[in-house]
């Protein structure tokens, strides 16, 4: 044996292995007839997402369907995953919207900082996780796609109301 | 048979009586045309039987580690056939340095052994027919175990040959750990079958059953060596566990690494063919075969078609049994250590299934010469409780003298003091250790006492 090399007897003289196997079988045994039934069939099953679950991104829109975002900036700001690409644009009227706002679902770490900050309560990570697509490019998701989801959204945690009652 | 004084212990073969020649022209018999009806009919069963043992091994194995198993194709019923199609549909490989005559025909050497055996079985009570006796056994073979030793021995070359004509490295490792098992095992099997003739005082699978009929199953009478055919069956079929030539965490797969599409599938065919086989024999030898216990109407003559389809049901249920025994015994036991598996074979299995030979034949000659009869006595088989009383006394002093009264002590221990002491002793020695001890004194004395848990 190379040396310092820690070997640990078998301490044979205490130990049956005959007694060992008898439990093992009688283990097994007792989950084969009673199982501990966690499956999930998940297709056609599907466990209930938690409330603060953070997936999928919605943009929600006011009344009249267009976006709420006032193009503000903050998210782009605070993301840490630097996936928010924002050009803001202004109206005659001077009311600021997004020419282009664009989530890089593939990019995005699902902290919920965008939903945290956002002034108008314009954008929002969903209780979905449901996502394919053939390309990488398909899941920059741009407004329109990110204003068609219809998901319902996450609600964040309140420190006020810590378990949410 | 042998109620007298010293007859011979062991007749090896009987002279054979010539089926009743009941035919419609000089090469169309009766007896002939039964006989292939039974081989196809023998032929079908096991091969369903083989399918739906994939099913079953997936269920079981499934409620044992809680999941739900297979059961989307017709509620799971229709997984045999999912993979048998899908094996069908892929694609075979052919790596460029096999030894391609070998490579090919491995999976065939593995399986045909397993199932030539089913031959000389016999599966039910003999089934009365307008044309003479048709005895529910496809060849009523007057040597019936000798072909099934010689036989069952045969299925190593497909092993053996299927990882050598690979070329590579893990299956030629899994070759030849299949063979020295196999091997070894296969003397502790031999073995611990002799007892089992000496009693029948027959080598025909027929005769063996009858003695069972008449007196107790063998395994009662004849436990130590019921318990060692057992295991010996077990390492014999390549079932966890001692599934050493698989062995998927070590090996990847061994002997069949290169194997892929239907040749692979072949392999897995062949272990669950093994797995019935060897289970009928558990049964045939050690349980009565297709007698129904204490039920003497139904195991004798006159024979009628519905005892046949009594103790044809009983066969079945019996080889259930064991078949789910294989299972159970897989998802539960990991694999032996190589070396602990020969000491086992060597040491433990061998030695007592050669002294066990001697006892039993010493008791057999014994009894018989006290003139204690073979057939039950007012409904007592008294010769067979002899050899109970017998088997009892023996299995204590077998679990005293090799398991050391073990079997009531807890299955782990604590470590020994004098272990723990020289434990810490190789801890002192290392520079790493003496680092560690510098360092943090109070962590080091933790994690040295910490040896002990």
């Amino acid at each position: 044996m190379a040396i310092n090399v820690k070997v640990l007897a078998r301490p044979v003289e205490d130990v049956s292995y005959v007694r060992a196997t008898l439990k093992g079988m009688a283990l097994t045994f007792r989950h084969l007839v009673d199982p501990h039934k966690v499956t999930v069939q998940y297709p056609e099953q599907r466990d209930e997402l938690s409330p603060r679950w953070r997936g999928t991104h919605r943009m929600l829109t006011t009344e009249d369907g267009k976006a709420k975002c006032v193009a503000c900036g903050l998210c782009p700001t605070v993301c840490p995953a630097n996936c928010i690409k924002l050009v803001p644009g202004e109206d005659e009227q001077g009311n600021r919207y997004p020419l282009v706002f664009e989530i890089d679902e593939f990019r995005c770490i699902f902290c919920g900082y965008c939903q945290e900050v956002c002034p108008e309560e314009a954008i929002h990570v969903g209780r979905h996780y449901e996502n394919s697509e053939y390309s990488r490019e398909g899941f920059v998701y741009d407004l329109e796609r990110l204003v068609s989801q219809t998901h319902a959204v996450c609600e964040m945690w309140d420190p006020t109301d810590p378990r949410g009652e | 048979m042998m109620t007298h004084g010293l007859a011979p212990l062991l007749q090896v073969a009987r002279s054979q009586v010539p089926p009743p020649d009941v035919g419609f022209a000089w090469f169309i018999s009766v007896p002939l045309i039964y006989t292939i009806i039974k081989i196809l009919v023998v032929f079908t069963v096991y091969m369903v039987s083989a399918a739906l043992l994939t099913l079953a091994e997936r269920k079981i194995s499934a409620w044992i580690q809680d999941r739900l198993g297979p059961n989307r194709v017709i509620k799971g019923w229709g997984q045999p056939l999912a993979d048998g199609v899908k094996n069908f549909m892929k694609e075979e490989t052919l790596p460029a340095a096999v030894n391609k005559p070998l490579f090919l025909m491995a999976p065939a050497l593995a399986f045909i052994p397993a199932l030539s055996l089913w031959a000389v079985l016999p599966f039910a009570a003999p089934l009365p027919l307008k044309w003479g006796l048709m005895p529910m056994v496809v060849a009523d073979l007057p040597i019936g175990y000798l072909y099934i030793l010689s036989l069952a021995s045969l299925g190593v070359y497909g092993i053996v040959l299927a990882g050598w004509s690979s070329n590579n490295k893990y299956a030629l490792l899994g070759g030849l750990r299949s063979s020295a098992q196999m091997v070894s095992y296969e003397i502790a099997m031999g073995m611990s079958t002799i007892p089992v003739l000496l009693l029948a005082g027959d080598v025909s699978l027929g005769t063996i059953i009858q003695e069972q009929e008449r007196g107790l199953w063998n395994v009662l009478s004849l436990s130590i060596a019921a318990g060692i055919f057992i295991v010996a069956a077990f390492a014999e079929t390549n079932r966890l566990p001692f599934d050493l030539p698989e062995a998927e965490s070590e090996l990847i797969a061994g002997y069949h690494t290169e194997y892929s599409a239907m040749k692979f599938s072949f392999f897995f065919i062949a272990e669950y063919c093994n797995m019935v086989t060897a289970s009928a024999l558990m049964v045939t030898l050690f349980f009565g075969g297709w007698t129904v216990p204490g039920w003497h109407a139904v195991n004798s003559a006159p024979w009628a078609w519905w005892k046949t389809a009594i103790t044809l049901a009983a066969f079945l249920i019996k080889v259930m049994f064991f078949l789910f025994l294989y299972m159970w015994i897989r998802w539960t036991l990991p694999r032996f250590r190589y070396d602990q598996l020969m000491a086992l074979g060597w040491k433990v299995m061998l030695p007592a299934a050669l002294g066990y030979i001697v006892i039993i034949a010493a008791a057999i000659l014994g009894l018989d010469m006290l003139g204690v009869p073979r057939t039950a006595v007012h409904g007592v088989p008294v010769y067979g409780l002899c050899l109970l009383g017998l088997n009892i006394v023996l299995l204590g002093l077998l679990l005293v003298v090799i398991d050391r009264g073990r079997l009531i002590s807890p299955a782990s221990a604590r470590v020994r003091a004098a272990e723990l002491a020289r434990l810490r002793a190789v801890r002192e020695r290392s520079s790493l250790a003496g680092r560690a001890t510098l360092g943090a004194p109070g962590m080091a004395v933790r994690e040295s006492s910490g040896v002990g848990d």
